[in-house]
């Protein structure tokens, strides 16, 4: 069975507050759900599944759903893969509907991360890898550091490289009214910005923000009676990305595997892209994600983007035109909802006017959870015109 | 320069019945990796089944100690137990047997690190009966 063109985006929604120090996570769920329902021309009363992950508060998707009113449920799933889960979610929805087994499917993320802080969630200490990795104090931004290091090791990456995806994500960012940071800054900027975790400056990592996001996927006669126009998913793939029992190698993503999938299924190749949403949760995920599309040769990533090709609306591959988690929004520290989003905007031709890319036919969406230096999970969407 | 890892912390590692033996070598300065007796894959981190062959027959292997740096980074915000703590360098090492390891280095200042850096372990007192596998460059 293929998902090709058997389920449509109708619904798309992006809180537009970075900073919420009133209200609760659920509530933020609850908003955002309404946003995307409404977006779609349909209510919560329509929906008959309902996807969440790891930041929805409660037990699994049954608190949210209890929370919401979602009486009519007859689907759910909770996968949980970190900043990817999103991205999964639309391609698992897709083939929930292509089986007939529901028709209006909710995705929602929320989190208030910046406002109500709370110690970044430890290791569990029950994870099987806990006691090796743990005591030795990685974190989140030095595990990429340690891909960084490597891939530059490799192949010859430069920190000026890095720095060029900054710069093409505040490009972006200054034409978005909510964007986080607004302002471009200049490839000596992000250099000169106090090192985190050698090689990464505090200008490689994407911002922490409150906020949230949800899509609504609906099957194609769903999509036929709604006023609004609609996006279909076209191909999807996942892949974890594993330490191989002590074979890790850090230069590369699951989107090796799971990019191809999704071309597969879709039809297409990295050159028939118009837009592509590449989550960024540090400016070396994107390099080697790239890489791993196959938008350029292994290990040549950084030529390709020192060269301009990121910026839109007329670079070879413009990306992340929201300004991504590096200069928007990057809610509860996970990326992949805001890249669907931005997707869905450039498919509708709704993205900002100053970097919208004309005659959007073909988009792709990539995501990635976990952790580049450890253990990740990518997922890769196609997306495309209603009429595609 | 200050040397990243000086006053590191040596927080104990979470520990459960698949690992006991491996923490209670590092209290006698040795080093173990599973091996599968199937395939003979040599298999970190450790435990019970072999994620090459599905074998569920493992034992204990005691490593060199040596290797070198696969991938290093000087982290100047540690968090957790590291909160506050001074710089300090996390890194893979690549053991001399092949497998890759998340550790640390020390002993080193930053100027001195490198990919491919050869090293050799040393064993950090937690305090609670395990000793972290930590590493230094090889003095030969």
């Amino acid at each position: 069975m293929t998902i090709r063109g058997k389920a449509h985006i109708a619904g798309a929604y992006e809180h537009p507050e970075r900073k919420i120090p009133d209200k609760s996570i659920a509530q933020v769920h609850a908003e955002v759900a309404v946003g995307a329902l409404a977006d779609a021309g349909l209510s919560l009363r329509d929906v008959d599944a309902y996807f969440c992950a790891g930041d929805a508060p409660g037990f699994g998707p049954v608190s949210m759903a209890d929370y919401l009113g979602l009486v009519r449920l007859r689907y759910t799933d909770s996968t949980e893969t970190g900043g990817s889960s999103y991205v999964a979610h639309v391609g698992h929805a897709a083939a929930a509907i292509a089986e007939g087994k529901c028709r209006v499917a909710l995705i929602t993320l929320a989190g208030l991360p910046r406002s109500q802080p709370v110690p970044r969630p430890a290791m569990s200490a029950q994870a099987p890898e806990a006691g090796f990795e743990q005591p030795f104090g990685p974190t989140t931004v030095s595990m990429y550091a340690l891909a960084a290091r490597r891939h530059m090791h490799e192949y010859g990456t430069t920190s000026a490289q890095l720095a060029a995806i900054k710069v093409a994500a505040s490009q972006h960012a200054q034409h978005n009214p909510h964007a986080m940071l607004p302002k471009p800054v200049t490839i000596e900027e992000v250099l000169d910005s106090p090192m985190i975790s050698d090689p990464l400056h505090r200008l490689d990592c994407c911002v922490i923000s409150d906020g949230g996001g949800a899509l609504v996927v609906v099957a194609p006669e769903v999509a036929a009676d709604l006023p609004r126009q609609t996006v279909k998913v076209l191909g999807h793939g996942e892949s974890p990305k594993l330490t191989a029992g002590g074979r890790i190698d850090l230069t590369y993503t699951g989107a090796v595997w799971s990019g191809p999938r999704a071309f597969t299924e879709a039809g297409v190749t990295p050159a028939d892209v118009d837009y592509a949403s590449i989550y960024d949760s540090f400016t070396i995920t994107v390099l080697q994600t790239i890489e791993d599309l196959g938008f350029c040769e292994k290990g040549k990533g950084g030529a390709f983007v020192a060269d301009g090709s990121l910026l839109a609306p007329h670079g070879r591959l413009p990306f992340n035109t929201d300004g991504g988690g590096l200069c928007n929004n990057h809610p509860v520290n996970r990326g992949g909802m805001t890249k669907v989003i931005e997707a869905v905007r450039q498919l509708r031709g709704e993205a900002n006017a100053p970097v919208q890319v004309p005659d959007c036919q073909l988009a792709l969406v990539n995501g990635n959870g976990g952790s580049l230096g450890t253990r990740s999970a990518a997922a890769t969407l196609i997306l495309g015109q209603e009429d595609a | 320069m200050t040397t990243p890892g000086a006053a590191m912390p040596a927080p104990a590692p979470p520990t459960n019945p698949e690992t006991t033996q491996f923490w209670a070598a590092t209290a006698d300065g040795r080093l173990l990796v599973k091996r599968c007796q199937d395939c003979d894959t040599l298999i970190w981190y450790p435990r019970a089944i072999c994620p090459e062959c599905s074998s569920l027959r493992t034992e204990w292997f005691e490593v060199s100690g040596r290797g070198s740096i696969y991938s290093y980074t000087v982290n100047n915000r540690g968090e957790g137990a590291y909160q506050g703590a001074p710089p300090f360098v996390l890194a893979y090492v690549e053991l001399d047997e092949g497998p890759r390891m998340m550790t640390n280095i020390v002993e080193a200042s930053a100027a001195d690190l490198e990919v491919g850096l050869p090293v050799e372990v040393v064993f950090h007192d937690t305090g609670q009966g395990a000793f972290l596998p930590r590493f230094r460059p090889l003095r030969s």
